[in-house]
Protein backbone atom coordinates (compact mmCIF):
# COMPACT_ATOMS: atom_id res chain seq x y z
CA UNK A 1 0.00 0.00 0.00
CA UNK A 2 1.17 3.36 -0.70
CA UNK A 3 0.34 7.33 -0.55
CA UNK A 4 0.43 8.31 -4.25
CA UNK A 5 0.72 11.76 -5.67
CA UNK A 6 -2.38 13.85 -6.74
CA UNK A 7 -1.81 15.52 -9.58
CA UNK A 8 -2.74 19.33 -9.53
CA UNK A 9 -4.34 21.91 -12.16
CA UNK A 10 -2.71 22.80 -14.46
CA UNK A 11 -0.90 19.03 -14.99
CA UNK A 12 -1.65 18.24 -18.62
CA UNK A 13 -2.31 15.08 -17.48
CA UNK A 14 -5.53 16.03 -15.86
CA UNK A 15 -6.78 17.17 -19.21
CA UNK A 16 -6.14 13.37 -20.59
CA UNK A 17 -8.47 10.97 -21.99
CA UNK A 18 -8.25 7.83 -19.89
CA UNK A 19 -8.13 4.29 -21.89
CA UNK A 20 -10.07 1.11 -20.47
CA UNK A 21 -8.76 -1.32 -18.40
CA UNK A 22 -7.74 -4.66 -19.96
CA UNK A 23 -6.08 -6.77 -17.56
CA UNK A 24 -8.14 -7.34 -14.86
CA UNK A 25 -4.57 -8.80 -12.41
CA UNK A 26 -2.84 -8.77 -8.95
CA UNK A 27 -0.80 -5.08 -10.43
CA UNK A 28 -4.54 -3.53 -10.56
CA UNK A 29 -5.71 -4.57 -7.26
CA UNK A 30 -2.69 -3.30 -5.58
CA UNK A 31 -3.10 -0.65 -7.31
CA UNK A 32 -6.77 -0.08 -6.54
CA UNK A 33 -5.68 -0.45 -3.14
CA UNK A 34 -3.38 2.52 -3.15
CA UNK A 35 -5.90 4.52 -4.79
CA UNK A 36 -8.00 4.30 -1.96
CA UNK A 37 -5.44 5.03 1.00
CA UNK A 38 -4.79 8.10 -1.32
CA UNK A 39 -8.02 8.83 -1.68
CA UNK A 40 -8.41 8.52 2.50
CA UNK A 41 -5.13 10.25 3.34
CA UNK A 42 -6.44 13.81 2.46
CA UNK A 43 -9.23 16.12 2.48
CA UNK A 44 -12.89 14.09 2.99
CA UNK A 45 -12.89 13.22 -0.43
CA UNK A 46 -15.66 10.65 -1.84
CA UNK A 47 -14.31 10.14 -5.12
CA UNK A 48 -11.27 9.57 -6.95
CA UNK A 49 -10.51 8.77 -10.18
CA UNK A 50 -6.94 7.20 -11.43
CA UNK A 51 -6.42 10.16 -13.86
CA UNK A 52 -5.82 12.62 -10.76
CA UNK A 53 -2.42 10.40 -9.57
CA UNK A 54 -1.67 10.09 -13.19
CA UNK A 55 -2.65 6.51 -14.35
CA UNK A 56 -4.46 6.99 -17.10
CA UNK A 57 -7.14 4.13 -17.04
CA UNK A 58 -10.68 4.12 -16.84
CA UNK A 59 -11.01 3.82 -12.46
CA UNK A 60 -12.17 5.44 -10.15
CA UNK A 61 -13.57 4.92 -6.55
CA UNK A 62 -16.37 6.68 -4.88
CA UNK A 63 -17.85 6.03 -1.67
CA UNK A 64 -21.04 8.03 -0.68
CA UNK A 65 -21.54 6.51 2.85
CA UNK A 66 -20.44 9.08 5.10
CA UNK A 67 -21.01 12.34 4.26
CA UNK A 68 -22.31 14.95 6.94
CA UNK A 69 -26.00 14.70 6.50
CA UNK A 70 -26.93 10.86 4.76
CA UNK A 71 -27.50 10.54 1.50
CA UNK A 72 -29.00 8.06 -0.68
CA UNK A 73 -25.60 5.55 -1.34
CA UNK A 74 -24.46 2.22 -2.49
CA UNK A 75 -21.57 2.02 -0.36
CA UNK A 76 -17.59 2.36 -1.55
CA UNK A 77 -17.76 1.48 -4.75
CA UNK A 78 -14.45 0.49 -7.22
CA UNK A 79 -15.62 1.27 -10.63
CA UNK A 80 -13.19 0.05 -13.29
CA UNK A 81 -14.26 1.13 -17.14
CA UNK A 82 -17.74 2.46 -15.52
CA UNK A 83 -20.33 4.37 -18.54
CA UNK A 84 -23.15 6.87 -17.36
CA UNK A 85 -25.35 5.16 -19.66
CA UNK A 86 -28.23 7.77 -18.78
CA UNK A 87 -29.16 11.07 -17.56
CA UNK A 88 -32.60 12.37 -16.30
CA UNK A 89 -33.28 15.92 -14.11
CA UNK A 90 -30.24 18.19 -13.27
CA UNK A 91 -29.20 20.36 -10.31
CA UNK A 92 -27.02 22.63 -8.86
CA UNK A 93 -24.20 21.62 -6.12
CA UNK A 94 -21.48 22.79 -5.01
CA UNK A 95 -18.08 20.92 -5.82
CA UNK A 96 -14.80 20.84 -5.16
CA UNK A 97 -11.03 18.40 -6.12
CA UNK A 98 -8.62 17.40 -4.79
CA UNK A 99 -6.77 18.31 -7.97
CA UNK A 100 -7.90 21.97 -7.41
CA UNK A 101 -6.61 22.91 -4.76
CA UNK A 102 -9.00 25.67 -2.57
CA UNK A 103 -11.54 26.58 -4.62
CA UNK A 104 -14.82 25.38 -4.56
CA UNK A 105 -17.65 26.42 -7.61
CA UNK A 106 -21.16 25.50 -8.39
CA UNK A 107 -21.45 23.06 -11.03
CA UNK A 108 -24.66 21.12 -13.09
CA UNK A 109 -25.17 17.64 -12.78
CA UNK A 110 -27.84 14.96 -13.70
CA UNK A 111 -29.90 14.47 -10.68
CA UNK A 112 -30.16 10.80 -11.39
CA UNK A 113 -27.93 8.66 -13.76
CA UNK A 114 -27.87 4.50 -14.89
CA UNK A 115 -24.35 3.36 -14.77
CA UNK A 116 -22.27 0.29 -15.81
CA UNK A 117 -19.14 -0.52 -14.82
CA UNK A 118 -17.27 -3.24 -14.00
CA UNK A 119 -15.56 -4.33 -10.41
CA UNK A 120 -12.08 -5.19 -9.78
CA UNK A 121 -12.28 -8.47 -11.02
CA UNK A 122 -14.04 -7.53 -14.22
CA UNK A 123 -17.34 -8.29 -13.50
CA UNK A 124 -20.03 -6.71 -14.53
CA UNK A 125 -21.85 -4.08 -12.33
CA UNK A 126 -25.07 -2.01 -13.14
CA UNK A 127 -26.39 0.71 -10.73
CA UNK A 128 -28.94 3.59 -10.33
CA UNK A 129 -28.03 6.54 -8.88
CA UNK A 130 -29.78 9.89 -7.50
CA UNK A 131 -28.39 13.23 -6.32
CA UNK A 132 -24.75 13.11 -4.36
CA UNK A 133 -24.00 9.76 -5.01
CA UNK A 134 -24.64 10.65 -8.92
CA UNK A 135 -22.83 14.07 -8.69
CA UNK A 136 -20.20 12.07 -7.58
CA UNK A 137 -19.98 9.43 -10.40
CA UNK A 138 -20.12 12.61 -12.76
CA UNK A 139 -17.48 13.89 -11.73
CA UNK A 140 -15.25 10.97 -11.64
CA UNK A 141 -16.22 10.18 -14.77
CA UNK A 142 -15.15 13.37 -16.31
CA UNK A 143 -11.94 13.32 -14.77
CA UNK A 144 -11.57 10.09 -17.16
CA UNK A 145 -12.73 11.96 -20.21
CA UNK A 146 -10.02 14.87 -19.04
CA UNK A 147 -12.56 16.72 -17.72
CA UNK A 148 -12.39 19.19 -14.49
CA UNK A 149 -15.44 20.43 -12.76
CA UNK A 150 -13.75 24.03 -13.06
CA UNK A 151 -14.45 23.27 -17.06
CA UNK A 152 -17.92 22.96 -16.03
CA UNK A 153 -18.80 25.62 -13.77
CA UNK A 154 -21.47 28.11 -13.51
CA UNK A 155 -21.44 31.60 -12.62
CA UNK A 156 -23.30 33.70 -10.59
CA UNK A 157 -26.79 34.51 -12.11
CA UNK A 158 -26.36 32.30 -14.77
CA UNK A 159 -29.77 31.05 -16.21
CA UNK A 160 -29.76 27.34 -15.12
CA UNK A 161 -31.63 26.39 -18.43
CA UNK A 162 -29.03 27.95 -20.63
CA UNK A 163 -26.41 25.52 -20.63
CA UNK A 164 -26.63 21.84 -22.33
CA UNK A 165 -23.64 19.89 -20.60
CA UNK A 166 -24.22 16.31 -21.00
CA UNK A 167 -23.67 14.23 -24.31
CA UNK A 168 -24.62 10.16 -24.21
CA UNK A 169 -21.14 8.42 -23.68
CA UNK A 170 -19.78 11.16 -21.52
CA UNK A 171 -16.62 10.76 -24.11
CA UNK A 172 -15.73 14.36 -24.28
CA UNK A 173 -16.48 17.99 -23.54
CA UNK A 174 -20.36 19.33 -24.67
CA UNK B 1 2.37 40.45 -0.70
CA UNK B 2 0.89 44.03 -0.11
CA UNK B 3 -3.11 43.92 -1.45
CA UNK B 4 -4.91 47.36 -2.46
CA UNK B 5 -8.67 46.98 -2.86
CA UNK B 6 -9.48 48.78 -6.42
CA UNK B 7 -13.23 49.72 -6.62
CA UNK B 8 -14.82 51.17 -9.96
CA UNK B 9 -18.26 51.72 -10.86
CA UNK B 10 -19.95 53.27 -13.92
CA UNK B 11 -22.15 52.84 -16.76
CA UNK B 12 -21.35 49.86 -18.27
CA UNK B 13 -19.86 49.46 -22.15
CA UNK B 14 -18.11 46.95 -23.69
CA UNK B 15 -14.16 47.25 -22.87
CA UNK B 16 -13.98 48.57 -19.18
CA UNK B 17 -12.29 45.40 -17.89
CA UNK B 18 -9.97 45.21 -20.96
CA UNK B 19 -8.99 48.72 -20.72
CA UNK B 20 -8.50 48.45 -17.08
CA UNK B 21 -6.36 45.11 -16.47
CA UNK B 22 -4.51 46.32 -19.75
CA UNK B 23 -3.29 49.13 -17.91
CA UNK B 24 -2.91 47.45 -14.68
CA UNK B 25 -0.32 44.44 -16.35
CA UNK B 26 1.60 47.04 -18.12
CA UNK B 27 2.65 48.72 -14.76
CA UNK B 28 3.41 45.41 -13.19
CA UNK B 29 0.73 44.96 -11.17
CA UNK B 30 -0.95 41.12 -10.44
CA UNK B 31 -4.43 40.93 -9.80
CA UNK B 32 -5.90 38.38 -6.88
CA UNK B 33 -9.64 38.03 -6.29
CA UNK B 34 -12.02 40.10 -7.80
CA UNK B 35 -15.43 40.84 -8.11
CA UNK B 36 -17.06 42.51 -11.34
CA UNK B 37 -20.77 42.77 -12.09
CA UNK B 38 -23.36 44.76 -13.68
CA UNK B 39 -25.88 46.23 -11.11
CA UNK B 40 -28.77 48.51 -12.47
CA UNK B 41 -26.75 49.65 -15.96
CA UNK B 42 -23.58 50.02 -14.13
CA UNK B 43 -20.40 47.50 -13.89
CA UNK B 44 -19.27 47.65 -10.92
CA UNK B 45 -15.39 46.33 -9.82
CA UNK B 46 -13.57 45.12 -6.84
CA UNK B 47 -10.35 43.88 -7.11
CA UNK B 48 -7.22 42.98 -5.25
CA UNK B 49 -4.41 44.54 -6.78
CA UNK B 50 -0.05 43.67 -6.03
CA UNK B 51 2.86 43.87 -7.25
CA UNK B 52 5.94 45.41 -6.77
CA UNK B 53 4.24 48.78 -7.03
CA UNK B 54 2.67 51.28 -4.86
CA UNK B 55 -0.98 53.12 -4.70
CA UNK B 56 1.42 56.15 -5.98
CA UNK B 57 2.80 54.25 -8.76
CA UNK B 58 -1.04 52.72 -9.34
CA UNK B 59 -2.95 55.83 -9.67
CA UNK B 60 -1.32 57.98 -12.30
CA UNK B 61 -1.96 54.09 -14.07
CA UNK B 62 -5.54 54.29 -13.80
CA UNK B 63 -6.50 57.33 -13.32
CA UNK B 64 -6.84 58.54 -17.21
CA UNK B 65 -7.85 55.19 -17.45
CA UNK B 66 -10.84 55.83 -15.30
CA UNK B 67 -11.62 59.41 -16.30
CA UNK B 68 -11.87 58.19 -20.19
CA UNK B 69 -14.45 55.42 -19.25
CA UNK B 70 -15.90 57.86 -16.70
CA UNK B 71 -15.45 55.84 -13.86
CA UNK B 72 -15.72 56.46 -10.06
CA UNK B 73 -12.25 54.80 -8.44
CA UNK B 74 -11.50 54.22 -4.87
CA UNK B 75 -8.24 52.54 -3.85
CA UNK B 76 -7.70 51.41 -0.27
CA UNK B 77 -4.68 49.55 1.01
CA UNK B 78 -6.24 46.27 2.86
CA UNK B 79 -5.06 43.86 4.90
CA UNK B 80 -5.77 40.19 3.29
CA UNK B 81 -4.22 37.66 1.20
CA UNK B 82 -5.33 34.84 -1.47
CA UNK B 83 -6.01 31.50 0.00
CA UNK B 84 -8.56 32.52 2.71
CA UNK B 85 -11.32 31.06 0.95
CA UNK B 86 -13.98 29.62 3.37
CA UNK B 87 -16.54 27.08 2.18
CA UNK B 88 -19.91 27.83 2.90
CA UNK B 89 -22.22 25.20 4.70
CA UNK B 90 -25.13 27.04 4.03
CA UNK B 91 -27.13 28.40 1.21
CA UNK B 92 -30.64 30.48 2.61
CA UNK B 93 -32.99 31.41 -0.59
CA UNK B 94 -35.84 34.64 -0.46
CA UNK B 95 -38.21 35.31 -3.18
CA UNK B 96 -41.33 36.91 -2.89
CA UNK B 97 -43.55 40.42 -3.17
CA UNK B 98 -40.62 42.78 -2.97
CA UNK B 99 -40.67 45.00 0.33
CA UNK B 100 -39.06 47.12 2.61
CA UNK B 101 -36.20 46.13 4.87
CA UNK B 102 -36.17 41.89 3.98
CA UNK B 103 -32.25 41.82 3.32
CA UNK B 104 -32.29 43.38 7.16
CA UNK B 105 -34.68 41.23 8.20
CA UNK B 106 -33.40 38.04 6.99
CA UNK B 107 -29.69 38.97 7.41
CA UNK B 108 -30.47 40.04 11.12
CA UNK B 109 -31.91 36.47 11.85
CA UNK B 110 -28.73 34.94 10.32
CA UNK B 111 -26.44 36.89 11.90
CA UNK B 112 -28.23 36.15 15.47
CA UNK B 113 -27.30 32.72 14.58
CA UNK B 114 -23.52 33.75 14.13
CA UNK B 115 -24.24 33.25 10.46
CA UNK B 116 -21.48 34.60 8.14
CA UNK B 117 -22.18 35.82 4.81
CA UNK B 118 -19.62 34.66 2.27
CA UNK B 119 -21.21 35.93 -0.66
CA UNK B 120 -24.91 37.27 -1.05
CA UNK B 121 -26.61 38.08 -4.09
CA UNK B 122 -30.03 40.32 -4.91
CA UNK B 123 -32.25 41.29 -7.46
CA UNK B 124 -35.52 43.19 -8.24
CA UNK B 125 -37.38 41.33 -11.05
CA UNK B 126 -40.63 41.28 -12.01
CA UNK B 127 -41.87 44.45 -13.82
CA UNK B 128 -42.18 48.23 -11.97
CA UNK B 129 -46.07 47.01 -11.16
CA UNK B 130 -44.97 43.93 -9.35
CA UNK B 131 -41.91 43.68 -8.40
CA UNK B 132 -40.55 40.66 -6.92
CA UNK B 133 -37.33 40.60 -5.22
CA UNK B 134 -35.02 37.17 -5.35
CA UNK B 135 -31.98 36.66 -2.69
CA UNK B 136 -29.51 33.99 -2.49
CA UNK B 137 -26.74 33.83 0.41
CA UNK B 138 -24.31 31.19 0.77
CA UNK B 139 -22.30 31.40 3.80
CA UNK B 140 -20.79 29.73 6.99
CA UNK B 141 -22.56 28.47 10.42
CA UNK B 142 -21.76 26.71 13.20
CA UNK B 143 -25.66 26.92 14.39
CA UNK B 144 -27.24 23.80 13.21
CA UNK B 145 -30.19 23.63 10.52
CA UNK B 146 -32.85 23.46 12.91
CA UNK B 147 -31.65 26.46 15.03
CA UNK B 148 -31.07 28.97 11.21
CA UNK B 149 -34.70 27.78 10.39
CA UNK B 150 -36.05 28.50 14.03
CA UNK B 151 -34.26 31.63 13.39
CA UNK B 152 -35.70 32.69 9.91
CA UNK B 153 -39.17 30.60 10.70
CA UNK B 154 -40.83 34.47 12.46
CA UNK B 155 -40.12 36.12 8.89
CA UNK B 156 -42.46 33.76 6.78
CA UNK B 157 -45.72 35.37 9.07
CA UNK B 158 -44.02 38.45 7.51
CA UNK B 159 -44.94 37.05 4.20
CA UNK B 160 -41.28 36.85 3.75
CA UNK B 161 -40.64 33.49 1.39
CA UNK B 162 -37.26 31.82 3.16
CA UNK B 163 -35.64 28.93 3.09
CA UNK B 164 -32.19 27.44 4.19
CA UNK B 165 -30.64 24.62 3.13
CA UNK B 166 -27.34 23.04 4.03
CA UNK B 167 -24.93 23.22 1.40
CA UNK B 168 -22.77 20.03 1.43
CA UNK B 169 -19.57 20.24 -1.04
CA UNK B 170 -18.43 17.30 -2.97
CA UNK B 171 -14.69 16.72 -3.24
CA UNK B 172 -13.50 14.61 -5.33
Amino acid sequence: MAILEILKLPDPRLKEVALEVEQFDDELHGFIDDLEETRQNGPAAVGIAATQVGRLQRIVIIDCSNTRKPVPNHGRLVLVNPEITEWDGFELGREGCLSVPDYTGNVIRAERIKLKAQDADGGELSFEMEGYEARAVQHEVDHLDGILFVDRLVSRRTDLFQRKVYRKGGKGKA
Amino acid sequence: MDWQMLTLVGEDQPGIVAQLTDALYQGGFNLGETSMIRLGGNFTIMMMVGGAGTAETLLPLIEPVARQLNLQMHLDPIHGALHQHRVPNFQVRVNGADQAGIVARVTGALAGCGFNILDLESDVVGSAQQPVYIMTIQGYSDATLEVLEAALDPLKAQDIDVHVTPVETLIG
